[in-house]
């Protein structure tokens, strides 16, 4: 292990709190991500049950306006800045390496220095709750509600900084994954044999290559309009707040498609798996991630139907709108293609991954409805509209999520989750969020407009509400079976062997858990599902040499101190300018010392 | 254990679209259903939300049925093994070109719908001015000089022609029976217009997030005959009814000495800052506190009592008003027909 060039000691620890401060083992990485997300989902879910509890009856008194709002803006934050996203990050960390066959990211220390952005934009939002008060204009955050004058308290201000930490980190890593997806595949793995887990990064990573840097823009511009008087947003002084709109969307809904192909991914290797046949139509599969992609960009106004876009711009994008459920269509009837004919062995991960398909469904006709202008119309801003997001994010991103959970459950650790509670998990989820969601469209139907913390009696709006609360309860009881599950399989020796489920893809042809080198000899690949080549055609990996000579980066406190910088930069913004200079000071001693250390 | 996981999903689709069609009946009778229309332009929007629910319907049974069957038919067996098929060409083509002709069939009557809806009012039509603030409504007839608030009367079977403002931050115009929603942006003028069909009174609410009390800025439409429309248009025209009561004669004075003339109207006396709602005519309404409140004696004695605890955010502070000032206040406003 290497000496550092700083004064600081050097590290070479493989366990303990340092070696986890230190490391730039993306598996380790992963688990730092997997294991921060699931803590901040469980947070997004608290508040969503706060949520439900005010709104379980008319003219409900859980909660009072401002901190309804404050919670419904965090609630979305949360989830999709600190929950999905991040726990997308962890499965590109664990299996980006191990599906195309390397021993780690191109840029390690970057890698980590992704996630102490993460964790320090993380908590910094989260302390908005404790330090003045969370932000409480949305998490779309429409100017000019967003100006000093009209929201003048610190939670914009939280919003903004947090929001840029987390823009940042995502670019680091979304950076690190092409590079790594492109440069580092094993001998024999082209483009067209990557797993489409891996496609599906590739894509998301462009995608937030492409669509961070337009948010960064316009919350610059809410900074500046905030703290130094300048006049992007504010009509009064000549400012276009319907700007804002195009800016934010413009970023906004490529992060839909963020959120969502992680989970097209995970369910594109476990339907294949688990049916015990290739996934149908791969080329069309991966064109049609693509294709959502690229249309991705060309679709944010749908957003904005009701800010009076006028005839044409309401035309253009109702039909990129639509065009794009052609694309979503395709790997529907590729992935329903895939069960056809197989053998299909229902484990939970199973589970999951099939509901993904009916539930994404849900979600995805109710968009082609929100695409004909006229009815988004009346659907625009009510439940109905909560109720097809939550049928994305929650039927597509979370249960495609835990599909992948359990799937790799066993490589990342060593241990099965317990199938029957998994079960238990996977049937409290599955009922609890239709029983939450569905009658969010009959209240959006009716006529309930989203985000508001109170309603009247007689607007017939009381008995699916209260079906929706029971539903978010029985969710929570399902996310208690999972932490059981989690915590009394954590408990037990390891037991997995290289590849449980006969899987196809590299990373079951290492130990489990891998080393942490991953492969003793990287594979080389002859077809896209490898291992079942190898197996179908007696291939066997070579032994391993008697001694390993396997050059790996050194762990590095660096990443550590230059997210801490960042985090006291985010700070004095909130604070005192004095805390941004030191944190400025310490950012560059960080760097200096990082492109100094040696790698050997 | 296999039989059992998969024998209750079979039934979920069948629970859901009995669940569906109950709902949806029980949804039409909803005071802001949006799919009871009450007028041209909503009746336009309904024929294109059944049109697209049924396409979706079908889309979705389809592939839950198809997800049902294979995963019951294809489930693990003894002796079984998986058909390795990598794909087919012409069938990925055909569920490639099913979606665009679907879509295609949604996207022309869609575009045809913008047209219509989006395009200039009918000749003739109502002129109407209606502007956002935080939390209320204000509405203004410039043809007829008629300014008033929270409670928008227009007469039947007569297109309204509604200039959409904001004076604050962006707010949504919404009247489920009677019209789509489009936002009132400062800054930035939109409109929409609407023939109403059938007389009635309908509820509408602000529907795009506008702060603290977002939840609470509702208002009421009124579709008159066209009598009792310019009859009511007659009254408000006139200034306010001279008080004679001597409770709300007292009322009048705590008006014009307090703190009420810094933001409020009552044409025909010395209120006429336009910063709240117009006051003229409120005894006549049915509701306060952008139909937050039926207009009762007890409601309007509580509102003045804290606004902010009956609206949170409220922009009218607590006066601290005494007991004697509010019953008097009250005799006064409820005399303002």
């Amino acid at each position: 292990m290497a000496t550092t060039a700083g004064t600081l000691p050097a590290v070479g620890a493989h366990s303990g709190l340092w070696s986890w401060l230190t490391t730039v083992d993306h598996k380790r990485i992963g688990a730092l991500y997997g294991v921060s997300a699931m803590a901040f989902f469980i947070m997004g879910g608290i508040e969503a049950i706060l949520i439900r509890t005010q709104l379980a009856v008319p003219n409900g008194t859980v909660l009072e306006a401002d901190r309804f709002n404050q919670l419904f803006t965090m609630h979305a934050l949360t989830m999709i800045f600190l929950g999905v996203m991040p726990l997308g990050a962890a499965f590109f960390n664990w299996f980006v390496p191990l599906q195309i066959g390397a021993r780690d990211v191109a840029f390690p220390r970057l890698n980590a220095l992704s996630y102490w952005v993460f964790i320090g934009g993380g908590l910094l939002f989260v302390s908005s709750f404790i330090f003045g008060g969370a932000p409480n204009a949305g998490w779309f955050a429409y100017a000019p509600l967003t100006s000093e004058r009209m929201s003048p308290g610190s939670g914009m201000d939280f919003y903004v900084v947090g929001l840029l930490m987390l823009g940042l980190s995502s670019l680091i890593a979304a950076l690190n994954f092409a590079v790594t997806i492109i440069n580092m595949r094993a001998p024999g793995m082209t483009m067209m044999r990557l797993p489409v887990f891996i496609w599906m990064t590739l894509v998301v990573a462009f995608l937030l290559i492409l669509s961070l840097p337009v948010l960064t823009v316009a919350l610059i511009q809410l900074l500046f309009d905030r703290s130094f008087t300048t006049h992007f947003f504010s009509p009064e002084e000549g400012g276009n707040p319907i700007l804002w709109q195009h800016l934010f969307w413009v970023f906004g809904h490529p992060e839909v498609y963020i959120l969502i192909l992680p989970s097209f991914g995970i369910i594109s290797e476990v339907l294949p798996v688990f049916s015990r046949k290739p996934l149908f139509g791969y080329a069309a599969v991966v064109f049609a991630g693509v294709s959502i992609a690229v249309l991705g960009f060309a679709v944010w106004s749908h957003h904005m139907f009701t800010t009076g876009l006028g005839t044409v711009p309401q035309i253009v994008f109702s039909a990129s709108t639509m065009a794009i459920a052609v694309p979503t269509g395709v790997k529907i009837f590729n992935w329903l293609g895939t069960l056809y004919g197989g053998n299909i062995r229902f484990t939970t991960a199973m589970y999951f991954a099939v509901s993904v398909i009916v539930l994404f469904t849900i979600g995805g006709v109710t968009g082609v409805m929100h695409a004909t202008v006229p009815v988004d119309t009346q659907q625009q801003d009510t439940y109905f509209i909560v109720a097809h997001l939550h049928y994305v994010l929650f039927g597509g991103s979370i249960m495609g999520i835990f599909s992948g959970v359990y799937y790799w459950f066993p490589k990342m650790t060593g241990r099965f989750l317990h199938e029957g509670l998994g079960k238990l998990h996977f049937w409290l989820f599955f009922i609890g969020m239709n029983l939450t969601f569905f009658p969010m469209h009959f209240l959006g139907v009716g006529g309930m407009p989203r985000r508001i913390y109170t309603y009247d009696a007689d607007l017939g709006f009381d008995t699916w509400n209260m079906v929706a609360t029971i539903g978010a309860y029985i969710i929570a009881v399902g996310m208690l079976a999972f932490l059981w599950n989690f915590v009394r399989t954590m408990r037990q020796a390891p037991s997995a062997p290289n590849d449980p489920w006969g899987g196809a893809t590299l990373e079951w042809a290492t130990s489990s858990p891998p080393p942490e080198h991953d492969f003793d000899v990287v594979p080389e690949v002859h077809d896209r599902d490898p291992l079942w080549y190898n197996r179908d055609h007696g291939v066997t990996t070579p032994a391993a040499p008697a001694h390993l000579h396997i050059h790996m980066p050194p762990p590095s406190y660096y990443p550590l101190v230059l997210g801490g910088a960042l985090l006291l930069m985010g700070i004095g913004v909130l604070s005192h300018l004095a805390v941004t200079a030191l944190g400025v000071v310490i950012a560059i001693y960080a760097v200096w010392a990082w492109t100094l250390e040696p790698t050997d | 254990m296999r039989r059992f996981s998969i024998a209750p999903r079979r039934l979920i689709p069948l629970l859901l679209l009995l669940l569906l069609v109950v709902a949806l009946a029980t949804a039409c009778t909803d005071p802001m259903s949006t799919i009871d229309p009450k007028s041209d332009n909503t009746r336009r929007v309904q024929d294109l939300y059944v049109l697209v629910f049924w396409a979706a319907t079908i889309v979705f049974v389809g592939v839950m049925a198809a997800a049902l069957i294979f995963s019951f038919m294809y489930r693990e067996r003894p002796g079984r093994t998986a058909q390795q098929i990598h794909g087919n060409t012409r069938l990925e083509i055909v569920w490639t070109l099913i979606p665009v002709v679907i879509l295609a069939v949604i996207a022309v009557p869609t575009f045809d719908t913008v047209i219509k809806t989006t395009g200039d009012a009918p000749e003739g039509a109502l002129e109407v001015i209606a502007t956002g603030h935080q939390w209320w409504f204000e509405f203004e007839y410039p043809e007829l000089g008629v300014t008033t608030a929270n409670e928008m009367h227009v007469p039947v079977g007569r297109a309204v022609n509604v200039k959409l403002r904001s004076v604050d931050v962006i707010h949504s115009f919404w009247v489920p029976q009677l019209t789509g929603k489009t936002d009132m942006v400062p800054g930035h003028d939109n409109r929409l217009w609407f023939t109403p069909e059938v007389e009635g009174e309908f509820r509408a609410q602000c529907a795009e997030f506008c702060g603290t009390s977002h939840a609470n800025m509702r208002f009421r439409v009124f579709v008159r005959s066209q009598g009792d429309f310019e009859a009511w248009v007659a009254n408000q025209k006139k200034d306010r009814v001279a008080p004679t009561a001597d409770l709300a004669k007292q009322g009048e004075q705590v008006f014009l000495t307090g703190a009420c003339v810094g933001c409020h109207v009552v044409r025909g006396t010395a209120a006429a800052a336009r910063v709240g709602p117009e006051l003229t005519h409120v005894g006549e309404r049915t509701t306060i506190a952008s139909a937050l409140l039926d207009n009762t004696p007890e409601n309007m004695a509580r509102w003045l009592r804290n606004p902010p605890a009956a609206k949170p955010g409220s922009k009218m502070p607590n006066l601290n008003l005494t007991e004697d000032q509010i019953q008097k206040l009250v005799a006064y406003l409820e005399s303002l027909k």
